[in-house]
């Protein structure tokens, strides 16, 4: 279908500081004792996308990131790994692989993203339209642990800041207006031109950019070439196009047309705008030609540009593992409420405990769990909404709450760990107590210590 | 059904002997009396070849991807010589042992400073051909990016001939289920009820003959392509939706998911009939997996199913570019000919279409032109020669049957307005704006008055095109079309098609309107372009006909308070019937403009007789 995808994989992103590193990039992020990547490319795969270009921050972190994909998708897809250099930002990142990109148009997808939106579906909206970029939104996810009142607080303060203004037209079709809630202070400016084109703009919060574009390829780089100072694609050149539609200056209606009217001789200038007019005249007018007809005053063609929007249902997930907290949400629910994504078959309590796990007496596993291979855990512990990964030693008494823990950790007898991401390694004495708190690899917690909402790393 | 009728069969005898003359008989009334004009000879077309050289359709020259793959090669042989220090490639550790593994090479700065990096393979799908091809070419410094391209590409083609294997494998086994479980089903039924599966199987062997002579035709070749178009020319028996087996078979072969309508009207249980609200999404979410259709088809198909295009010209221009752009891209499979795989392919594609929309008559009759075309290309030609004849028949045939057409028209019936006239016409009709506007611009002084109708109020559109325009223009809903038409002086309509007993075919409505301007002595006056005419004989619009979303009858835009009729598709005794097209007999019809001239609809069979023999019609 002449498209091309690009994934965006990231290197190693500060947001999520304890438990990512050289070795663990963000891609390589477990959720659910998988690789966050691997939940963007199998539902590539599920599209039948199977040609990947995924780009990675740092030397290094492709080497891992490309070694893991050569092990878990050999034979299966077609994937190329490319580096780059730290810090060049998502437009940076397309710049440097922007030779190797020749489809019509790009599918770009952020490689964080845990979703299950068909792919096609946003493709086919940019296609049909005909438009520049094409946007998924999904609804804002829920945030904060389910029941814990106490962390919710602190998170709703910050919850407005994370997520997207949208402006959208009645259809629901065109994006109209794209403002990071950082960016936005006090007021909301929006463009006169547009308001008064579309006559209606709804403005919507509870929307949330879900990092997966399609662009058309002739403009995405013509837009990165001439605006060098861009470095991210959704701050700089998603908001610029969106701004521009209108007095578009990007060269796409121009080039076809010239190509046209060289090959097909036959028809003149004038049969070619009764063609095209009577295509026109055959569907409702968008904004956009209405806006390119009226000509008031002005002599010189007005050009346009769409950009559009797939609004995912709200049956579908979509979330992104940009922060701590999305860290926790996603796994909740990975294993929870959104449990197809997983990819793993549930047992009828509702967990998954894998037949190398060994179970102490009187230890019980909830539901909405999961349990990596070659675990281990004493007597009466209590497992609730967590995952714990491969090869893990957990003592006797120990109560792990709302909770990830990585492979290979060793938990002493009487721990209690609520709300908390625990990395690959750390070694837990006995009667530690962790709330809310990250733990970066290797480390070692201490026996008896009380941690609250802390992130305890290695120095 | 009727169509498989022999066309002489249904024309008037009289007729027949007038030839190109029709006795001055159809308009009654003095003052408006429309004299038949000669039909003049089919000159235009011949005409505007030589004034419009034959199309020479250069081979597409700056085509993007062509060119990108150019500065593609052309970039690397540039930026490769400058050597790449050895640290940055390094060897990829397989998973295990060999079986993905490749060169790293990070990016290295080029002089804009803008970051070039290059692609690793990390994964390829077929282990085999990953053995590194080691050839050194000249002026390239460590592990050339472009054999690693070259590598992939290779494994990409083996992967899709092997996947291509396999789904074959996978159908074959899927078939041989099915039928297993058929036949199964069948003694199920059989024992149960007898008529039904005679009913099954008096259906089954009329389809199996369809396909075995097209296939056949298709196989005979090039030699007798007359025959082979007199054979496809008769229209298959249409499909008729209460019949079940025949519904669940094409099911089985749909792309589109359709999920039928609970409450449907009994009288049109014949025709499709679906839920409109998730055909859209489902196609939309299959984009990727479709894999034979072409992207430009899917788009068109993907505009008919949401309803960005509609309208009979503009839809078939759509569809004719959607196919020549196909033709372009298509390249000839090896051990097949040209010939048959593209009809193949063409019928494949309009299959898909006809799961997003059915077919009007006019892409019908352009689908019949097309191929036609193809099978009387000469085997002579070469695969490229084809292709630009091919795209240059499209290419006439979109500029003589329907641009050229609409200017004829637009001349004939211009003359046809007066100074102080007021025209009345329904709906939207390409043809009949353009006469407006042509009128208009040849400063005739005269009245429009739109009428329009719930639910797609197309009538709007044109009044504001109108209006801009600078014409004076009156808006009103049919139900007031009895009252506005005192004052009319002449009715000019669209059609979608015409057929051979004069029946006009167009959206719903218009009918009535002709029917109601009979009644009050105005004349009416229909503009269709000759390719949208059809052997065909229809005499109501019962028997063909094409339902649209019930749901849009049910609610009012703007109006959220007229809620009556929500969910109405629980109501079990309560139907909606929502119908596309309508049969305007021939008797309320005065005249029909048309690219060879103003004729009476008593002489639409003389068209359709005369220029599909000689295949100037199509």
């Amino acid at each position: 279908m002449d498209f091309q995808v690009v994934v965006l994989a990231g290197g190693v992103s500060k947001k999520l500081l304890p438990l990512v590193s050289h070795e663990l990039p963000n891609a390589l992020l477990p959720v659910a004792n998988r690789p966050v990547l691997s939940y963007v490319v199998e539902l590539l795969e599920l599209s039948n996308l199977k040609d990947l270009i995924v780009v990675v921050e740092g030397k290094d972190t492709a080497l891992n990131v490309g070694a893991w994909i050569s092990g878990a998708y050999a034979d299966r897809l077609h994937v190329e790994v490319a580096a780059v250099p730290e810090d060049v930002g998502t437009a940076g990142a397309i710049r440097a692989i922007a030779r190797h990109l020749y489809a019509k148009d790009i599918l770009i997808v952020s490689g964080d993203l845990v979703s299950d939106v068909p792919i096609g579906a946003v493709a086919a909206t940019h296609r049909r339209h005909d438009a520049v970029v094409t946007a998924l939104l999904c609804n804002t996810p829920v945030s904060g642990p389910l029941e814990s009142v106490s962390s919710g607080g602190k998170d709703k303060a910050k919850k407005p800041g994370r997520y997207d203004l949208i402006g959208l037209d009645p259809t629901k079709q065109f994006l109209l207006h794209i403002a990071t809630g950082a960016e936005v202070e006090k007021d909301l400016r929006i463009q006169k031109s547009i308001l008064r084109s579309v006559g209606q703009v709804e403005i919507r919060a509870d929307l949330m950019d879900a990092h997966l574009y399609a662009f058309k390829r002739s403009v995405l780089l013509e837009v990165l070439d001439q605006n060098g100072e861009f470095h991210s694609l959704k701050h700089d050149v998603l908001p610029y196009l969106v701004r521009s539609q209108l007095k578009s200056e990007v060269l796409l209606n121009g080039t076809p047309q010239a190509e046209e009217n060289g090959t097909e001789k036959v028809i003149s200038q004038s049969n070619q705008q009764m063609l095209s007019q009577i295509l026109a005249n055959a569907s409702e007018p968008t904004f956009h030609l209405r806006h390119e007809l009226s000509t008031n005053g002005s002599d010189s063609v007005r050009r346009t540009h769409k950009c559009c929007v797939y609004i995912a249902g709200s049956n579908k997930y979509c979330a992104r593992l940009n922060s701590l907290q999305a860290y926790n949400d996603i796994n909740r629910d990975v294993i929870g409420e959104a449990s197809h994504l997983s990819g793993y078959s549930f047992s009828s309590h509702n967990n998954i405990i894998d037949p190398t796990a060994e179970l102490g007496a009187k230890t019980t596993v909830g539901p909405h769990c999961m349990l990596g291979e070659g675990s281990q855990m004493g007597d009466k512990c209590s497992v609730k909404r967590s995952v714990i990964g491969r090869h893990c030693r957990i003592g006797a008494n120990v109560k792990v709450v709302n909770s990830v823990v990585m492979n290979h950790v060793t938990i002493g007898d009487g721990c209690s760990i609520q709300g908390s991401v625990i990395c690959s390694n750390v070694q837990l004495q006995e009667r530690a107590t962790l709330k809310d708190c990250q733990v970066g690899a290797g480390y070692m917690v201490t026996a008896g210590s009380d941690c609250k909402g802390e992130v305890l790393t290695k120095k | 059904m009727d169509a498989r009728r022999p066309p002489r069969a249904v024309i008037d005898p009289k007729v027949r002997t007038v030839g190109f003359f029709t006795p001055p008989d159809p308009i009654q009334f003095d003052s408006n009396s429309l004299s038949p004009v000669m039909i003049p000879p089919p000159c235009h077309s011949s005409e505007n070849l030589d004034l419009h050289s034959p199309p020479s359709v250069t081979p597409p020259s700056g085509d993007e991807s062509v060119s990108v793959t150019g500065s593609y090669n052309g970039s690397s042989s540039e930026l490769f010589p400058a050597p790449m220090s050895p640290a940055l490639s390094q060897k990829i550790v397989a998973g295990d042992g060999g079986v993905g593994g490749g060169i790293v090479a990070s990016s290295f700065p080029r002089g804009g400073g803008v970051p070039v990096c290059k692609l690793t393979t990390v994964s390829v799908v077929n282990t085999d051909s990953f053995a590194f091809d080691e050839r050194d070419k000249p002026n390239k410094g460590g592990g050339s990016s472009m054999e690693v391209k070259d590598q992939a590409m290779n494994s990409k083609q083996k992967n899709e001939k092997s996947s291509k294997a396999e789904r074959r494998a996978l159908q074959e086994a899927q078939r041989a289920a099915k039928a297993a479980a058929k036949a199964e089903g069948n003694k199920a039924t059989g024992t149960v009820t007898s008529g039904n599966l005679k009913s099954a199987k008096a259906t089954k062997p009329p389809q199996k003959v369809d396909n075995t002579s097209v296939a056949a035709s298709e196989k005979k070749g090039v030699d007798r392509p007359s025959e082979k178009d007199r054979k496809k020319d008769v229209p298959h028996p249409r499909m008729q939706y209460d019949d079940k087996s025949r519904v669940e078979k094409a099911k089985r072969r749909a792309v589109v998911n359709h999920t039928e309508s609970r409450n449907r009207v009994e009288l049109f249980r014949h025709l499709p009939q679906y839920e409109h609200g998730s055909q859209l999404p489902d196609l939309e979410a299959k984009f990727f997996q479709l894999e034979p259709v072409h992207p430009s088809v899917y788009k068109v198909g993907l505009q008919y199913l949401s309803g960005d295009i509609s309208g009979g010209n503009a839809r078939c221009i759509a569809m004719l570019q959607a196919f020549q752009d196909a033709i372009k891209d298509y390249t000839v499979p090896p051990e097949k000919t040209l010939v048959r795989d593209l009809t193949a392919k063409i019928s494949s594609y309009v299959s898909f279409l006809i799961e997003c929309r059915p077919l009007s008559i006019s892409m019908g009759n352009a689908i019949r032109f097309l191929k036609s075309q193809i099978a009387k290309l000469p085997l002579t030609l070469s695969e490229s020669e084809s292709k630009t004849s091919l795209q240059s028949d499209i290419e006439r045939f979109i500029y003589e049957k329907i641009i050229l057409a609409d200017k004829v028209i637009v001349e004939h019936a211009v003359t046809k307005i007066r100074d102080g006239d007021v025209l009345l016409t329904y709906g939207s009709s390409s043809a009949v704006e353009m006469i407006l506007l042509r009128a208009h611009e040849l400063g005739k002084q005269f009245q429009v008055v739109v009428v329009d109708s719930r639910p797609s109020l197309k009538g709007k559109l044109l009044l504001r095109r109108l209006v801009e325009k600078g014409l004076t223009c009156t808006y009103t809903h049919i139900n007031a079309v009895s009252f506005i038409m005192h004052e009319v002086t002449r009715v000019f309509l669209g059609a979608s098609s015409v057929l051979s007993n004069g029946t006009v075919y167009s959206g719903v409505g218009t009918a009535s309107v002709a029917m109601v301007a009979h009644a009050f002595h105005v004349p009416v006056i229909v503009c269709c372009e000759a390719f949208k005419f059809h052997e065909r004989v229809q005499l109501d619009s019962i028997c063909s006909n094409e339902l649209g979303d019930p749901d849009v009858i049910s609610k009012v835009s703007g109006r959220g308070d007229v809620n009556h009729l929500d969910a109405w598709a629980n109501a079990e005794n309560l139907q909606l019937l929502n119908l596309i097209y309508d049969a305007t007999p021939s008797d309320y019809v005065s005249i029909i403009v048309t690219d060879y001239g103003m004729i009476p609809p008593t002489s639409v069979p003389v068209v359709v007789r005369e220029y599909s023999r000689e295949q100037v019609w199509i």
